[in-house]
């Protein structure tokens, strides 16, 4: 499985938007080329919920869609955890069906973020590292 | 002129890497059986008994099938259906 290359200040604006949207869990997509994450788009949880999330399926399906008109794929997937480890739980498992996009996970438990990715493929959790590129961190 | 099929990644494995297939005008849910008879596999990944699964949407051009007819959703030539599948999760509990 390939390591994934995320800009600083964009897994910044991810790890802010999880703590925006606590105590609920929040989702998004990182798209980008490759292993190579260029974008952000912050999506909305329909569960609004603490313990699951559900991406607004209208707006992913019309963000896969501006991804694709952009030559983008999803590089990542990402949703907070509130108050449990970064590591996926059943349910994410259960439910991963993009085996093609890294799965990120940012806990708050902690007294800073924890954030880590991994593939799920048929059932199986694979953990890979996040390249943060620190030179494109917001001043 | 038939539909147009767009395929999500992970189930381009079972149309030999085609994003997009073409599907015959009908409802629905003939639409995905038919596809089965030539990607053997696909059905059961997007339907279950007659039923698109719960976690799966899917597009006739730009509207959502549960707004419309469903699985009874009529199909004609030149539209586009999009299978969709949800990104869900969570802790659980």
């Amino acid at each position: 499985m390939q390591d994934i290359t995320i800009p600083g200040h964009i897994f910044d604006d991810m790890i802010a938007y999880c703590r925006e949207g606590y105590p609920n869990e929040v989702c998004g997509i990182l798209g980008g080329r490759g292993n190579s994450v260029s974008g952000i788009w912050k999506m909305r949880n329909v569960e609004a919920s603490p313990v699951s999330f559900l991406m607004d399926p209208k707006q992913q399906f019309q963000t896969m869609k501006s991804l694709r008109n952009e030559g983008l794929s999803m590089v990542a997937l990402f949703h907070s955890h509130p108050d449990s480890a970064a590591y996926p739980s059943t349910r994410d498992v259960a439910l991963a069906f993009y085996d093609d996009a890294a799965h990120i996970i940012v806990s708050l438990v902690g007294e800073e973020p924890q954030a880590r990715a991994f593939f799920i493929i048929n059932g199986t959790v694979e953990e890979i590292k996040m390249n943060i590129v620190l030179s494109d961190r917001a001043a | 002129m038939a539909v147009k099929v767009r395929i999500p990644t992970p189930l381009q494995r079972l149309t030999q890497g085609k994003e997009e297939v073409a599907g015959k005008a009908g409802a629905v849910i003939d639409i995905i059986n038919d596809l089965e008879t030539r990607y053997p596999g696909i059905a059961e990944r997007i339907s279950e008994g007659g039923k698109v699964r719960r976690f799966v949407n899917i597009y006739v051009n730009e509207e959502d099938i549960r707004f419309l007819q469903a699985e009874r959703t009529l199909v004609n030539d030149g539209d586009e259906v999009s299978i969709v599948p949800a990104i869900a999760g969570g802790k659980g509990g």
